[in-house]
Formats: structure tokens, sequence, C-alpha cells
């Protein structure tokens, strides 16, 4: 009982570093007619159900992530970013394994580097001194991206308490990490070492949840006040940025159909 | 003399009636230089909107995003609808434009570059710059292009994600979820509107 809710536990601050993750990367834009085939609709398995949960994902939101996230705020900038630069290295010991995993073995070399850079000249990586030599961040990756990448379909969309919108394939990439994916897991939780706690890895979760939420406070502000259903925008923000990091979108950002362009003449 | 004074007057009708095709990211960097000297201005709050509208109802195709972000079921509207559909989405979405835009007391927007994807559209891209509060973000702009004389905004794409296309999904599940009928979306932009 008690492994079972650690790894629920795990699953939850999992599914806010997974928002995390969803947040930040690059973008430019081009119509690619291979996106086409990569349109077929999602669907919204148990919708009436998945909005209840949805409700409940905003009250409890409300009541803790975003008051810790407006806290959060008011730390001096140089602490933020170092903390928001000190998770995005862990992040790295998931991103590499994909990089391998999707064939990405230049990214893999280049991530590696910046991990070995950062984690030792950085101060466990809160100074970016990679950017320094030339070695910029790259995308994160993680295990759901790399069975997009395979062909995996996303099948139904769902959204969990507490953890958020999801799909089957995203679940599943997420379960990885606990199954020796993620190396941070492993030495923290997984395996008995003298160097970390438990609580290492649930603290690092966590605050890389505040983190992303903190960054995001105006924008998800903006998004609720200019929403007339906030869950369906929600929902096609979630699979809009998944489908684009899967493509890895410095080749496209249009991962949808869009024909619907053409066809409008205004002109 | 006279016919120098005709010359010259057909010279002038002439220039005036010469139009010069306007770069995406000129008209680009044009509505976000005077987007940033509307929003750090002392104008009230009320003064600001109105002037942002005027610069949305000039460069942006509203009536095209209305018509993409109906989906299919702008194929089902009749004429009477479809009037009633564009005046209350002109409404809307000025109204969420504004509402979106006026919060930033100052936003320093940069054209980064430029791309033609066909004759109809060119991306414009951006980068809204890192405040205190927020990261750098990137921002994509889909510049309708048919008419080079006056090309117009028919989305932003915001890191990657298509303001409009969230549009269009919002509007489908209003829509799916009432039977597609379209007398529910009015009510809800009606709704909105009066907010």
């Amino acid at each position: 009982m008690k492994k079972i809710l650690k790894i629920f536990l795990i699953a939850i601050i999992s599914q806010v570093y997974i928002l995390h993750l969803h947040a930040g990367s690059d973008g430019t834009l081009e119509i690619n007619s291979k996106t086409k085939e990569k349109s077929a609709e999602v669907k919204d398995c148990f919708e009436t159900v998945n909005r209840g949960i949805f409700a409940f994902n905003q009250g409890l939101d409300k009541i803790f992530f975003k008051p810790v996230a407006k806290g959060y705020r008011f730390l001096p900038k140089p602490i933020r970013s170092g903390t928001s630069n000190a998770l995005n290295n862990l992040s790295n010991v998931v991103t590499i394994p994909n990089n391998v995993l999707q064939g990405q073995f230049k990214e893999a070399g280049i991530n590696t580097l910046r991990f070995s850079i950062n984690s030792t000249l950085g101060i466990g990586g809160i100074f970016d001194v990679a950017s320094y030599y030339g070695l910029n961040k790259l995308d994160k990756e993680d295990y759901g991206q790399t069975l997009g990448t395979w062909g995996v379909k996303e099948g139904c969309y769902f959204v969990l308490p507490v953890l958020g919108p999801t799909t089957v394939r995203d679940t599943l990439g997420s379960l990885a990490n606990f199954g020796g994916g993620d190396a941070w897991y492993n030495v923290t939780i997984a395996n008995d070492t003298k160097y970390f706690e438990n609580s290492d890895y649930y603290y690092s979760r966590l605050t890389a949840g505040v983190d992303f939420r903190a960054k995001n406070l105006e924008a998800f502000d903006s998004l609720e006040n200019n929403s007339m259903d906030l869950y369906a925008s929600v929902r096609s923000l979630y699979l809009q940025d998944r489908k684009r990091k899967i493509l890895n979108s410095d080749e496209t950002t249009e991962t949808m159909n869009d024909d619907d362009w053409e066809e409008i003449d205004t002109q | 003399m006279a016919k120098i004074k005709i010359i010259f007057f057909f010279f002038i009708l002439l220039l005036n009636n010469i139009s010069f095709a306007k770069e995406p990211s000129k008209l680009i960097s044009e509505i976000v230089n005077e987007a940033s000297v509307i929003l750090s201005s002392s104008d009230p709050v009320e003064a600001k909107i109105i002037r942002l509208n005027n610069i949305a109802e000039t460069s942006v195709d509203i009536n095209g995003i209305g018509m993409y972000t109906l989906g299919k079921y702008r194929k089902d509207l009749s004429e009477d609808q479809k009037i009633k559909y564009k005046k209350l989405f002109k409404s809307y979405f000025l109204k969420s434009f504004s509402s979106r835009l006026v919060d930033y007391s100052d936003p320093k927007i940069s054209v980064v570059s430029e791309k033609k994807i066909n004759e109809k559209y060119t991306i414009v891209s951006t980068v809204l710059d890192e405040t205190s509060k927020n990261p750098e973000i990137k921002i994509d702009w889909r510049i309708y292009t048919k008419n080079p004389d006056r090309p117009l905004i028919r989305d932003l794409i915001v890191e990657g994600l298509s303001l409009a296309r969230t549009q269009k999904e919002e509007f489908k599940s209003i829509l799916q979820n009432n039977e597609g009928d379209i007398n529910y979306l009015f009510k809800s932009l009606e709704e909105f509107i009066i907010k």
C-alpha cells in the first residue's frame, strides 16, 4: 500500500514536471503537407468525467499551486534563474536517453556535454556555463515523445486528478520514468544511495511545477479570462504542444491539417 | 506651361494609383511599435483599448479568422446567420484582443525573420523579450498576403501554439456539445461580450 501511495505521489509530481517540459521550447512555423497524415483527431474519452476532474484540478490550482507560484515570484531573480537552470540541467537525465532512442545522436552528445559542464563548473546546474561555451540549450525530450516518434498514436485524451491533461501514450511514457528511465529517480528513490534522499526527488519535481506555474501566471490568467470553454482550450493547447514536440518543430510547428486556411478567401 | 501642368497633374494621379507591396515583417514592426507606444502611454485603460482595437481592425483579418474558427460549421450557415456571426465574432475578437494586450505595460517585440510559405502566406517570427516576470516568448505571425498591398494578420503562434487553432477547437467544442446548433455559439459569444 505504501509503495502504491509512493508511486501515485511520484506520478502526480511527475505530471507537474511534464507540464513544465511542455512549456519551454523553440518554435518556427512552416506549413508541411506531411502533417496532414498526423492530423487525425484525438478522441476525448469520457469527456463528461474529464470536465469534472478538470474543474477539480482548477480548484486545486487556485488554492495551492497559484498562491505558491505567486509567492515564488517574490524571490530575487537570480535565485529563480538558478533554480530554473538547475532543474533544466537535471531534466537532461531524461532527455539524453530519449535523444538516443529517437536517433538524435548529435543532440544526445550536446546535452551530455551540457550536463557535464553545468553539473560541475555550473555548480549543480545553477549556472548555465555550457551556453557560454556555445553549447546552447536544446529542446527537452521525454518517453511520451519518443513513443510518438516511433509511431505510437496518442490513444484517448483524458484528464487525471491533480495530474492534469494527458493521453494514453503520454501516461505510458511517464511510467517509463519509474521503470529505470529516469536516472534522477533511480538514485533518489529506486536505489538506496547514501548521497540522496527520497525527498530530494519530490522536492525537485514540486519545485519544477511551481517554477513552471510562476513563469506562466499571466498566461494562465489570460487564457482563463478569454476562454468561453477553458476545458476545450486547454485540451487543444496540450495536444498541439505534444504533436509539435514529437515532430521536433524546428521543421514544423503546424502540426495539424490546416486546409481550412486555404479555403478562406477574404481578399 | 499648361502642358507641363497637365503632365504634372497626371504624374501625381499616377503616383496615387501606384500601390506598393508592404513587407509582412514591416507590418509587424509597425503595429508592434504602435502598440508599444499605446501600452506605455499614461492614457486611461479605456482609451488604450480603443486605440488597440483600431490597430486590430486595420491589420488583422478578423472576418477570415472568424470563418476559420467556425471550421466545418461555416458551410451550414445561412446568410443571415453569417452576418450575425461576423458581427458577434468581431466584438468578441476585439474584446479578447485588447484584454490580452492591455496587461502588458511596454512589451518589447523584435522581428527575427520572415519566411514566405506560398503566395498567400508569410510567417514572421518575432521574440517577446524576457521580463522580470516572464521568460522570453517566441511569437510567429501568420500573415495573409494574397493582396500584397494590404497584408493582414491571420494567426499568432505563441511558442508553437496557434491561437486561431485553439479558438477553433473551443468553438467546435461548444457546437459539438450542443448538437451543432449555432445559436448556442451566438449565446456564448454574447455572454462573453457583455461580461
